[in-house]
């Protein structure tokens, strides 16, 4: 049983669809108590960091969150849940969980053909093998809608890439966490089979 | 690098997957939801659900049959026709859809589009217009003017204006559709796709006019559009998703193959 977790940061219900798709029985909540006690967990989210961060303090999910790190629970962030578990956010300045070193920092790019919010389909490259990337082929492509993107301090902790205006990282992993800047929910059927994988993962980089 | 995208059009008139001529004569062709799934599976990058009766009473039945879609597909997909308010984007959004399309309702009144871009972010909201070729006139100086109301009543508003001014208003993206290259299959209306993908900074659906693969090519280079909308070329069976993509990949198009 998969937990997500709900902390009013956009439309988590495609992820829990999605992961009844491939058969994968997940709950919702925003209820620090059912995450302390979670097998696994799937951190999802789309918005700001600041009013992510506020509600997340504010219910105790972050504290719920960072012991499930420690205890080794599996979890997978998505997309603002791959943003705010590194230290920081360039977005309002903001604090965040730490489960990662690194910052969250926004596109800079002097190409004016070149958009922000990056949105739409792009290649997604394994820069180092992990079991969630496990048969990933060169051009596989995966939709992403964000205007920041995790960097984190260490480049041992990124394991996928992606360009828009110079590569920039969207896959990254640390011990028995690991999240994507992409949409897996919304990447059709290569997207669901990294949430099959999840589904079937322990936590190690060997399985 | 983006990749462009393919995005297919489904008519909705009471849950039933409806093909417009020119905007009239229409006629139901199927279930919309075994098509979408089937688009889905064949690789298409991403989907635009059309309520064409769009009334009041019909908003229920189009929020359950949004539910339904969300359950079955999982690509982005848009939902449009009769969006009149920021509680309308944001229930269709909740139940599932990545995207609301605005049309008649923001040409009478403009704030909705800042409106629902505050609500449900900028990403999501999408600016759908109905032009015409006119005679360029001091009030329409493009060339091109809007037309509302499923393409039938013009407004005497600037098409290239209107553009420009989607986008200050919040737009994320624009649908740009030519009633006069709708249904005609002879291929879209190039020109004015061109010219406002050139006076845009967000994303530009081209829509109308789509009868083989070539117009498709010829809109993603020459007229300067991120994705290309299509609909009775794929509703007839005529190609599929896949043909259209390779098709496209084949001549250099940077698009979605592996699925």
């Amino acid at each position: 049983m998969i937990t997500i977790i709900d902390y009013n940061a956009g439309n988590i219900k495609s992820v829990q669809r999605a992961c009844a798709e491939v058969g994968v029985q997940a709950i919702v909540t925003s209820d620090p108590t059912t995450v302390a006690k979670a097998e696994k967990i799937i951190f999802p989210g789309v918005g700001a960091a600041p009013s992510a961060m506020e509600y997340l303090k504010k219910t105790g999910l972050d504290v719920a969150l960072v012991k499930a790190f420690e205890g080794g629970i599996p979890i997978l962030g998505i997309c603002l849940g791959a943003q705010i578990i590194l230290d920081s956010s360039e977005e309002g300045n903001q604090k965040c969980l730490g489960l990662v070193a690194g910052k969250t920092v926004r596109f800079r790019i002097r190409d004016k053909l070149l958009k922000i919010p990056h949105m739409g389909w792009n290649e997604v490259k394994a820069v180092q093998p992990h079991p969630l990337l496990d048969g990933i082929q060169p051009g596989d492509e995966f939709y992403f809608v964000h205007s920041y993107y995790p960097q984190p301090a260490d480049k041992k902790d990124v394991y996928a890439v992606s360009s828009h205006g110079g590569d920039f990282c969207a896959a990254l992993g640390s011990r028995n966490l690991f999240a994507m800047q992409f949409h897996p929910e919304k990447s059709g059927p290569l997207g669901l089979q990294i949430l099959e994988r999840f589904a079937r993962w322990n936590g190690t980089l060997t399985g | 690098m983006l990749s462009k995208r393919l995005v297919v059009c489904l008519d909705v008139r009471g849950g039933k997957l409806a093909k417009s001529i020119k905007f009239v004569d229409t006629k139901d062709i199927g279930d919309p939801i075994a098509k979408a799934r089937q688009y889905y599976e064949d690789g298409v990058d991403e989907l635009v659900f059309y309520d064409i009766t769009a009334s009041r009473e019909n908003r229920d039945i189009m929020i359950n049959f949004v539910e339904e879609v969300a359950r079955q597909i999982f690509i982005p997909f848009s939902v449009g026709g009769g969006i009149r308010s920021v509680e309308d984007a944001t229930r269709l959004r909740n139940a599932g859809a990545e995207k609301v399309n605005v049309n008649t309702a923001a040409v009478k009144r403009k704030e909705l589009i800042s409106e629902i871009a505050r609500a449900i972010g900028s990403q999501s909201t999408i600016l759908s217009m109905d032009i015409r070729k006119v005679d360029p006139t001091q009030e329409m100086p493009s060339g091109y003017e809007i037309v509302v109301n499923g393409g039938v009543t013009p407004t005497g508003i600037d098409g290239l204006w209107w553009a420009k001014t989607g986008e200050e208003l919040g737009a994320g993206e624009l649908v740009i559709n030519s009633i006069d290259a709708d249904g005609t299959k002879d291929g879209y209306e190039l020109n004015l796709t061109r010219m406002i993908a050139d006076s845009v900074g967000i994303p530009v659906i081209a829509s109308g006019g789509a009868g083989k693969p070539e117009h498709l090519y010829d809109v993603l280079t020459e007229g300067h559009a991120d994705a290309a909308l299509v609909a009775s070329i794929v509703h007839y069976d005529e190609y599929t998703c896949r043909t259209l993509k390779e098709y496209l990949h084949n001549r250099g198009i940077k698009i979605r193959l592996n699925y």
